[in-house]
């Protein structure tokens, strides 16, 4: 089996849907002939053609708005918006339209427009090229939100985005673009929405997060191990609809948890899950569940450093769980 | 004021007429060819809308109804849509109800919309007049001004993409051309050639902004120039010269040589909406001052000319269309709201836990009375 | 197979300005408007003739100035670059074969105007008079860095030349630049104007349209400038607008649009001084569209070989090279020999190398400043944030 990083991974994914369904059809900013600034359709513009890989203006209302027109007349695009930074030109056609099209129709007009942007900070990117604005979007009924950690979830993840008729926004996570290898299959599946996934098992904490920071619990767990704490670390990957009973069944049976974004904590997507754990396992908690999260701050260039989550920040809330 | 910039209109040269006033035709105009019947056609659809305007902004002011938006003075330029075919996609704004019953729609639909009552085709989940339309190719209307140019866009470079001639066409208001979204879908539509047309109703308003503060380009038209489309000018009261254009640019983007821009000259006789009072921001001499270039009356005048017109028909025009509105407006009021589960249909293709958790809970409570009901 | 895809370039007719109509009885400022946006101003020849029939304002002094204005400019790129390259600096990005348009359009505004830049205008704030120091300090994003190390390189603020903040999100200053000058019209002693920059591939968000649209009905006195390197990181012209230049674009909006060779210096003073006059006299906005070429990558992040021909890059770089040009023109002049060239080089290396080396050793912002000016001043949670920041620092 090949190994690929995240990058091989959505770019296969990519090619193999376009070879699979003619209508499908990817739109945006430098994703022809330059393949992408991150190289995510590499390769694409020169097998399927500029009719099929369109170098838009740089305009991301545009995009959407374009994808969401050829969506209606029955095509699959595959919008890509260059940074979720970048999203925000476009905020209106997808809150506003996207998500709301088959609603306000009737079901006459479902959208499968997939959004595909990279998210997140830790390529020294500043306000512009950090951002995680996930919760914006999960708080918008109608669309569906998918974070991938990894290149085999990424592919299969992206390919089940793809078969299925709800407008979903696939944030890829850019620090580990690269970063994160893996075995990946050559040939196509999917990996099913709105399933979390048990990466490592434990009976004490459970670690809940997604994308970039499920590496940062999974090396906390390790840490944790190596003073005999034992972690459950849990990689959400799809956060709108996500796997209530996966979290609940883990939490119930831990009572304690550990709640890891690095989107900014105020009102981000651990609020949502917290919440629907107290709703679900309030009698088995034995201690507050903890936030590990970016801070309330826009994203800083010098100090990125230290405003993004680490092992050390979640093995402090690890102990705070226990020490309770 | 407004007397001397309505006069304005008719003196400038580069504004495509076909009848004058009287609807007699201009010397030198060429007249599109139009047989007798789809005249009168034409005719019984202008007047359809016009009728239908009248009751529904009457049971709006009686409360029955929660909202409407008229279009006098304006219906020759949601015809328009006269050259497209079945198979072509229109994406409306909210003032072209000749455009949904040209192509198609009933009047027992476009009521049941308007009632949002549980045979609405679009299930109540829209206020008033934001019709759909999938079996006609005429797409979901959205209330923020400007979202449906991209995708109208959207749709022509599907159509390209997939090889097929068809054409995509959508309306809006002269204000909506200071939208981003204006900007963008121009742009796109230009620079990928898509077979789409855009028709601007320059009705003069924004609510109450008044075109002057809408743009200091010299027209609405002119600005196709800067994404390198032609923009053409029409009087859009001259359903004539509204077909002329449209016929021109329809066959233009079938012919696969891209995009055109209408820029339809009209006026807001009335005004914006129900929620609106034009007499608090514009001169009342102002759309006085437009009433000889009547769109119904001009047509009127041409068909006279033309023996294709007599008072008897008009009237047996408007008594058929008064019994079935009356028909449909009784069984729209009683059909009742769609039933509680649908709230949470169509949100997503399948009930995600989240919403089948919420529907539970909120089929388990008591039922709150809807105080907007009548019946 | 994609068709076109042997194409070398979608943008090829686009690369080379066309026919310039020039000579002594050529007056661009009097042609019709649609004449003007179609047409290109150019004063300077590629060999540094100029064409006396137009202007007499360019002494010693001014050339001089705009002169040293773009090679700072080219200089302080290169070691930049340099330093980039070696890990030193984040990011970066050049104004290469732009410094014209950048300096000259920027020198024509008084010390009391607006400059609302984008990506490549920092070498015109420093010659605005931006502290230099300041500027390396934010390159660095150090603890002298008067923005504390919030924003990516290359983003300056230096409110005391009304050298404003910028954003990596293209498009999204021009509808600041508008409303400052709405402020000048509102609040102003009638003295101001605003200058806002962007590049043409910002032409096609709504950002521009709203704010052009703003700017012609309000016609306030702000001069609008495009410049047209062709290229919005891999996208030619082209691929960004059918319409024929970029400054008819200009006309939807009722503004007065002006296109002129952008790596003519001469030419870019002109015109933006005349826009700039015409605000300050109250007679509204001008949009002007600079024809360059990005010679450079977009930015250290880019790779032009993938998607360009670079074969057209190296006509301009060669041929069209705005420093070349005007350097010419000092010397046929007399007011600039071989020797003081030199000597200018030199000085403008030192002083970059020499600032350089005194802020890389600078330390980083100080941890608190990551919760500073979120809001003017912080709230319990911002205060409980650092403390758990802290806490786990110190184990």
């Amino acid at each position: 089996m090949p190994t690929m990083n995240i990058i091989q991974a959505v770019n296969n994914a990519l090619r193999i849907q376009m070879a699979a369904e003619p209508k499908s059809i990817i739109l945006g900013e430098d994703v022809g002939k330059f393949g992408g600034v991150f190289r995510a359709t590499s390769g694409l513009y020169d097998e399927f053609g500029e009719e099929r890989v369109i170098d838009t203006p740089l305009a991301e209302a545009g995009i959407i708005g374009a994808a969401i027109g050829m969506a209606v007349y029955g095509m699959r695009p595959i919008p890509e918006i260059q940074f979720s930074d970048f999203i925000f030109p476009a905020f209106d056609q997808i809150v506003n339209e996207l998500a709301k099209f088959r609603y306000r129709s009737g079901g006459q007009y479902p959208c499968p427009v997939v959004i595909r942007t990279p998210v997140g900070g830790g390529i020294r990117g500043g306000h512009y090229h950090s951002q995680s604005p996930e919760a914006l979007f999960i708080h918008t009924p109608g669309l569906k939100v998918v974070i991938p950690s990894n290149p085999y979830d990424a592919k299969g993840m992206l390919l089940a985005s793809l078969r299925q008729d709800d407008p979903v926004l696939f944030m890829e996570p850019k620090k580990i673009y690269r970063a994160s290898r893996g075995e990946v299959p050559e040939e196509d599946y999917t990996v099913e929405l709105g399933k979390a996934k048990v990466v490592r098992e434990g009976n004490q904490v459970t670690l809940i997060a997604y994308g970039a920071m499920v590496s940062v619990i999974e090396e906390a767990a390790a840490k944790a191990a190596e003073i005999g704490i034992s972690c459950e670390v849990i990689d959400l990957r799809t956060l709108m609809p996500f796997d209530i009973e996966t979290i609940t069944e883990s939490v119930s049976k831990n009572g304690r948890a550990v709640m890891v974004h690095e989107a900014p904590q105020t009102c981000g997507f651990g609020a949502e899950v917290c919440t629907s754990l107290y709703e679900r396992c309030m009698a088995h908690l034995e201690a507050p569940i903890q936030r590990v999260c970016g801070f309330d701050t826009p994203f800083p260039y010098s100090l990125e450093h230290e405003y993004l989550p680490n092992a050390d920040r979640v093995l402090g809330a690890i102990r705070k769980t226990l020490e309770w | 004021m407004s007397a001397v910039e309505v006069a304005a209109v008719e003196e400038e040269d580069d504004l495509r007429r076909v009848i004058d006033d009287d609807g007699k035709v201009i010397s030198g105009a060429s007249v599109p060819k139009i047989s007798d019947e789809q005249l009168h056609k034409l005719f019984d659809t202008m007047l359809m809308v016009r009728i239908i305007d009248d009751r529904m902004m009457r049971i709006q002011r009686q409360g029955k109804l929660g909202f409407y938006m008229k279009s006098l003075g304006e219906e020759a330029t949601h015809l328009s849509v006269f050259p497209l075919r079945d198979d072509d996609w229109v994406y409306p704004s909210y003032r072209e109800q000749g455009a949904w019953f040209w192509r198609g729609l009933t009047i027992e639909q476009f009521l049941n919309q308007l009632f949002g009552n549980k045979h609405d085709p679009t299930k109540g989940r829209q206020m008033p007049v934001h019709h759909s339309a999938n079996w006609l190719n005429c797409v979901s209307i959205s209330s923020p001004v400007g979202t449906q140019i991209p995708q109208a866009v959207g749709t022509a470079m599907g159509m390209k993409a997939s090889g097929t001639d068809q054409v995509a066409m959508t309306f809006f208001g002269e204000g909506t051309s200071s939208t981003g979204e204006f900007h963008v879908g121009m742009n796109f539509a230009g620079v990928s050639k898509a077979p789409c047309v855009f028709v601007i109703r320059n009705n003069g308003w924004a609510i109450s902004t008044g075109t002057e503060k809408q743009t200091a380009a010299k027209s609405f038209a002119s600005k196709a120039v800067g994404y390198g489309m032609p923009g053409i000018r029409v009087d859009g009261n001259d359903i004539l010269a509204v077909i002329q254009v449209a016929n021109e640019a329809v066959a233009r983007a079938r012919r696969g040589e891209g995009p055109t821009l209408i820029e339809c000259v009209t006026y807001r006789v009335e005004g914006h909406s129900s929620s609106d009072d034009p007499s608090v921001y514009r001169n009342p001499a102002e759309p006085e001052a437009w009433g000889p270039r009547d769109p119904l009356n001009r047509l009127r005048g041409y068909l006279k000319g033309k023996r294709l017109w007599t008072e008897g028909m008009e009237k047996d025009i408007s008594d058929r269309y008064n019994d079935e509105i009356s028909k449909y407006l009784k069984l729209a009021e009683e059909h009742g709201e769609p039933d509680v589960e649908t709230l949470f249909d169509d949100v997503y293709q399948d009930l995600p836990w989240h919403l089948k958790e919420q529907k539970e809970y909120l089929l388990s409570q008591a039922r709150t009375k809807n105080p907007h009901l009548h019946n | 197979m994609a068709e076109g895809q042997s194409e070398k370039s979608q943008s090829s007719e686009r690369t080379v300005p066309p026919p310039v109509p020039t000579g002594p009885a050529f007056s661009y400022f009097a042609l019709d408007e649609e004449a003007k946006a179609h047409g290109l101003f150019q004063l300077l020849d590629e060999d540094g003739t100029f064409d006396p029939a137009n202007t007499t304002r360019f002494d010693k002094t001014l050339s001089t100035d705009l002169y040293r204005g773009m090679l700072w400019t080219r200089l302080m790129d290169k070691q930049f670059m340099a330093l980039q390259r070696q890990g030193t600096i984040g990011f970066y990005a050049e104004t290469l074969g732009q410094e014209a348009a950048s300096i000259g359009s920027a020198a024509a505004l008084e010390p009391q105007d607006w400059l609302v830049p984008a990506l490549r205008e920092h070498g015109a704030g420093l010659y605005r008079g931006m502290k230099f120091e300041s500027f390396v300090a934010q390159l660095f994003g150090n603890a002298d860095d008067v923005t504390q190390g919030r924003q990516m390189p290359l983003h300056p603020s230096d409110p005391a030349t009304r050298y404003v903040n910028m954003s990596s999100c293209i498009a999204t200053q021009i509808p600041h630049a508008v409303g400052i000058a709405m402020g000048i019209q509102a609040i102003g002693d009638g003295s101001e104007v605003c200058m806002g920059f962007m590049g043409d591939g910002a032409t096609s968000e709504g950002e521009f349209h709203v704010s052009m649209n703003f700017a012609g009905v309000r016609k306030c006195p702000v001069v609008m400038v495009c410049q047209n390197n062709q290229w919005a990181i891999s996208t030619p012209g082209a691929g960004q607008t059918a319409s024929e230049t970029i400054a008819v674009k200009g006309l939807g909006y009722g503004i007065e649009s002006l296109r002129a060779d952008g790596n003519d210096i001469l030419a870019v003073y002109e015109v933006s001084r005349y826009a700039v006059d015409k605000a300050r006299r109250g007679d509204g906005p001008t949009f002007i569209e600079l024809l360059t070429y990005r010679v450079s990558a977009h930015t250290s992040s880019d790779d032009p070989s993938r998607y360009r021909d670079e074969s057209v890059t190296e006509v301009w770089r060669n041929q069209r090279d705005p420093l070349v040009r005007m350097r010419l023109f000092l010397e046929k002049n007399g007011w600039m020999n071989e020797a003081e060239h030199e000597a200018m080089v030199a000085q403008i290396e030192m002083t970059v190398r020499e600032t350089a080396d005194r802020q890389r050793n600078v330390d980083m912002p100080l941890l608190r400043s990551i919760i500073e000016d979120v809001f003017e001043t912080t709230w319990w949670r911002l205060e409980e944030q650092l403390d758990a920041l802290e806490e786990t620092l110190s184990k």
